[in-house]
């Protein structure tokens, strides 16, 4: 048998499947074949793996023209997507397009955010698909009215008449006077109002938005709001570890919903200091959640989530609500520097249950609109 | 049955990749289905994603030859769509009594279990060219999908000559058949 190189052999291989073989060459391959078991092993080997290259291209690149007609005719509003019913009018057609632009905008905003209050994150291309921020935007909330008929009662809302609701997220409160923490990305609009466990809604100020940590204050300011005496939970400062078992209460929908999982890594997306990565099931809106270990100590907030990725999510550290606290004590003299959180927990020890009781008054619904 | 020619004119130019026939497919069944995905809990993303599947599944029964669709495509899409979706729910455990529209259904249940064979066949490449790294990933699509020449990956490339370019392709190759058979043969 001739000596042949591996690399020679492929491509014969190749050229012999496309049938690109002369009569001669090929008549001799096919004697090659019958008289090597090896060869003819691999021909056989190569033209299965050729098949499902074909068909796996082939596929590739099909889907890929579906997605593109989808989009070009939702871009000429012959589909639908949801964002409003279109006349099919010109102005009404830039204006999505416009919309859709300022909202990769923002989430590309909000992942820059998110890789500055890294300071160590490399600058690599982040990609703004793989970061999903928990806040619910008002096309969520405005989809829930449209197709469950589940209208919110305008009445009774406290949130102005002609403001515009703008995202949705959790809070929970972290002083008994009525200070509450939440994302920075919740806020998005110029006031908000603040929702308990019983659907008690109370009107609140946005006193503080710290876009580096990624976290907010709140202040309900409210005649109806009763300070309340102790707070069941405390803030942890030190670092919890790897495997602690941690639950979250938040309001992905109009009801609040608990959630457990585990603390997977000490660092966020890509190696982001400021966040941990959690395994848990989190949806728009559990955005500002506490993030709570088994004792009942908060040791984050809920904040981002993978997008590609099934149950990984992202909180911010306990311990930069007290570095945002220092920085603000030290730099302010407003009302900010009353605020006094404490480290102590009351939950230690008790069945989830009971401290789940106890804790679900001080989580709240948040909802920022724009006037 | 009696099949509108209009359709098997449509189908045709799916099976030859015409974007008219495509467009035509997603303008006058889409709605249908969305509207039949909103109603059932799903969001707008399903709609387009199982659409989008379904569009691949009639896509391939149109290319084999011995394909003849004995129901209008809407029928068909329609039915497809609802058992991928029906199915979808119930992997997720949120399966709860369907909405059912008065639209006619047929019996798709081989077609959804050849799809399934066929998905898992696609990840397995999927995944195996996604854990090859670069430039080995980028370099064989080109080679095998965009069927670029051995010059021409030289140049993509930044080889200085096709040799080059081929000697590379070979060690790729050698590693993408390796993790795509070692997937293939253990069944996923």
């Amino acid at each position: 048998m001739m000596q042949m190189d591996d690399i020679l052999l492929q491509e014969a291989i190749e050229r012999y499947l496309k049938n690109e073989m002369s009569q001669q060459e090929r008549a001799y391959f096919d004697q090659l074949r019958t008289g090597t078991p090896e060869i003819d092993q691999m021909v056989v080997e190569h033209a299965m793996f050729q098949h499902e290259m074909d068909f796996y291209s082939n596929r590739r690149r099909i889907k890929n023209e579906f997605h593109e007609t989808y989009h070009k005719l939702l871009q000429q509003g012959i589909l639908q997507d949801g964002t409003e019913k279109s006349t099919g009018g010109k102005i009404i057609q830039l204006f999505h397009r416009y919309k859709r632009v300022t909202g990769i905008a923002a989430a590309v905003g909000g992942v820059i955010a998110l890789v500055i209050s890294g300071l160590v994150v490399y600058f690599s291309p982040v990609n703004s698909n793989q970061l999903v921020q928990l806040s619910k935007d008002i096309e969520v909330i405005k989809r829930k009215q449209q197709y469950q008929g589940n209208l919110i009662n305008e009445v009774k809302s406290k949130i102005p008449e002609n403001a515009r609701l703008i995202s949705g997220g959790t809070g929970f409160m972290i002083d008994t006077k009525g200070y509450l923490l939440t994302n920075a990305h919740v806020l998005k609009g110029t006031g908000a109002v603040v929702i308990n466990g019983k659907g008690k809604e109370f009107n609140a100020n946005i006193l503080h938005i710290d876009q580096q940590r990624d976290l907010a204050i709140l202040k309900i300011d409210d005649p109806e709001f009763e300070p309340l005496r102790s707070l069941p939970y405390g803030i942890r400062k030190t670092k919890s570890e790897l495997g602690e078992e941690i639950f979250t209460l938040g309001y992905p929908r109009n009801d609040i919903v608990y959630g457990e999982g585990y603390l997977s890594s000490r660092s966020g997306f890509n190696s982001d200091t400021l966040t941990y990565q959690l395994q848990i099931s989190a949806n728009p809106g559990n955005s500002g959640g506490p993030v709570f270990n088994r004792q009942g100590e908060i040791v984050g907030v809920l904040s981002t989530r993978q997008a590609q990725a099934e149950g990984v999510a992202f909180a911010v550290k306990s311990a930069y609500i007290y570095s945002m606290l220092t920085d603000l004590k030290k730099s302010s003299t407003t009302e900010l520097t009353n605020i006094k959180i404490n480290s102590r927990s009351t939950l230690r020890g008790m069945e989830r249950k009971e401290q789940i009781v106890r804790i679900e008054n001080c989580v709240f619904f948040v909802k920022a609109f724009e006037k | 049955m009696k099949v509108d020619t209009n359709e098997q004119a449509l189908l045709k130019g799916l099976a030859s990749n015409d974007s008219r026939a495509v467009e035509a497919l997603y303008k006058d069944h889409f709605g249908m289905v969305q509207t039949y995905i909103l109603q059932n809990n799903g969001s707008y993303d399903d709609a387009r994603d199982i659409f989008q599947e379904a569009m691949v599944v009639l896509y391939e029964k149109a290319q084999s030859d011995n394909f003849v669709l004995t129901c209008q495509i809407k029928t068909y899409v329609y039915s497809i769509c609802r058992r991928l979706w029906l199915k979808r729910l119930q992997q997720q455990g949120r399966y709860s009594q369907p909405l059912e529209n008065l639209e006619e259904t047929i019996g798709v249940e081989e077609e959804i279990e050849d799809h399934e064979k066929r998905n898992a066949a696609f990840a397995i490449m999927d995944r195996a060219l996604g854990s090859l790294g670069e430039p080995c990933k980028s370099l064989l699509e080109a080679y095998y999908i965009q069927q670029k020449d051995m010059q021409q990956l030289a140049e993509m490339f930044g080889y200085t000559n096709a040799d080059n370019a081929k000697n590379q392709k070979y060690k790729c190759l050698m590693r993408l058949k390796k993790l795509f058979f070692t997937q293939y043969n253990i069944g996923e």
